[in-house]
């Protein structure tokens, strides 16, 4: 049907990938620790979703300057109103892909515990310690979370539509290993 | 009360100034602090005691006949959340209810050159005795003496943790205790 396609640059493929298996650990380690009584595997999963969230914080920069300086390739033919959702859809991904991790890292150090990067690397508190602050930006980091993987969620089933039924190329291109 | 305070210390100043037959006693609370600073995964957690009493007999013109003894209302601790805060006056951290003080009392201060000192002493909590060391400066500050010193508590000597907790790599055994005494002075007889 379609003419083979351009795909995406090796740099913005590698992105999406480590970003997408970054935030679907850190999602759900995110729910499950919230639920532990003070232990040193809470401590601990703490630490770890804290790393994995701030490696997406870390990784969210060159790949937003690659998309900003790159553009990607060309809309495969759908009808308007889809093209529509779906460019919204990345837009929105984009940001909360930076907020949810800044949310968090702000609400860590208004919870007075400082960021510390693998333990071993500092990362600044841009915030003081600020109790109520603290547990309001808990709140918008948990609403936040949500938003993000209920638009993961749907950005992944008009993947999988465009494969599954219209069997075009949308996935295909994306994919580290298609041709 | 208060103007006694003042005449004293005045009267203190002077006979110190006259015949170094001064001591600082009178430890004030209200400026004194007590912190420490855990590491939890790496990441420094500030917290601090907020009740103690401290005894306090030091003359800076015989340093090494100065000794203290300092009680802490262990229930009185601050561990940087309300997590934390409940945890640790529990059974396997330090059991307040069995324990409900710490205690350390000096057995001796060492000068160390210019206006830093060292005191050795016992440290008693959750019924273990260990020597202890706390380096500290002295200086004065108007009438009043201000002690400031710091040294590293290894919380497992003290079982400050047991069970799980006594994963060393979640909270590390390394505590470091901060202090900050201020004391009045109060005249003594010349001997
Ligand atoms: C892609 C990045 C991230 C995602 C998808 C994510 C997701 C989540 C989710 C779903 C929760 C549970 C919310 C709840 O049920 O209350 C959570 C909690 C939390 N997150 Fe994140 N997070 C991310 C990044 C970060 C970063 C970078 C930090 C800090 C540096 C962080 C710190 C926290 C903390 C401290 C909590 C627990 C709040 C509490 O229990 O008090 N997160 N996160």
């Amino acid at each position: 049907m379609n003419k083979p396609t351009e795909r995406y640059t090796g740099p913005a493929i590698a992105a999406h990938w480590l970003i997408a298996i970054l935030i679907l650990a850190a999602f759900p380690l995110g729910l499950y620790m919230h639920e532990l009584t003070l232990s040193p595997t809470k401590l601990k999963l703490y630490s770890y979703h804290k790393w994995i969230g701030m490696t997406v914080l870390l990784l969210f920069v060159p790949r937003i300057l690659w998309r900003l300086t790159h553009r990607p390739p060309a809309p495969l033919p759908m009808p308007a109103w889809q093209h529509k959702i779906a460019e919204g859809t990345h837009h929105l991904l984009y940001l909360l892909m930076f907020l949810v991790p800044l949310s968090g890292w702000l609400m860590s150090s208004a919870k007075g515990f400082q960021v510390v990067y693998f333990g071993v690397l500092p990362i600044p508190d841009l915030i003081g310690k600020d109790k109520e602050l603290g547990e309001l930006l808990e709140e918008m980091h948990e609403v936040l979370s949500w938003s993000l993987i209920t638009l993961v969620g749907l950005h992944l089933a008009g993947a999988l539509k465009h494969h599954i039924i219209d069997k075009d190329s949308t996935l295909r291109r994306m994919l580290p290993f298609g041709k | 009360m208060k103007i006694n305070h003042i005449a004293l210390s005045a009267a203190a100043l002077l006979l110190a100034g006259a015949a170094h037959a001064v001591e600082f006693k009178q430890v004030d609370a209200a400026k004194s602090s007590l912190a420490f600073t855990s590491k939890q995964m790496g990441v420094p957690v500030p917290g601090s005691f907020k009740k103690f009493t401290a005894q306090l007999a030091f003359d800076p013109a015989k340093p090494t006949a100065a000794s203290t003894t300092l009680e802490i209302d262990l229930a009185s601790i601050d561990a940087g959340s309300k997590d934390a805060n409940d945890e640790v006056v529990g059974k396997q951290w330090f059991n307040v209810k069995a324990f409900p003080t710490a205690k350390f009392v000096s057995t001796g201060v060492k000068a160390l050159g210019g206006n830093r000192f060292e005191a050795v002493g016992k440290m008693t909590i959750k019924g273990q005795t260990r020597d202890v060391t706390a380096p500290f400066t002295f200086k004065q500050d108007a009438a009043n003496g201000v002690f400031d010193g710091a040294f590293v508590l290894k919380r497992m000597d003290f079982n400050i943790g047991e069970g799980p907790w006594s994963d060393v790599s979640a909270v590390a055994n390394e505590i470091e205790i901060k202090f900050h005494v201020v004391a009045a002075p109060v005249a003594v007889a010349k001997k």
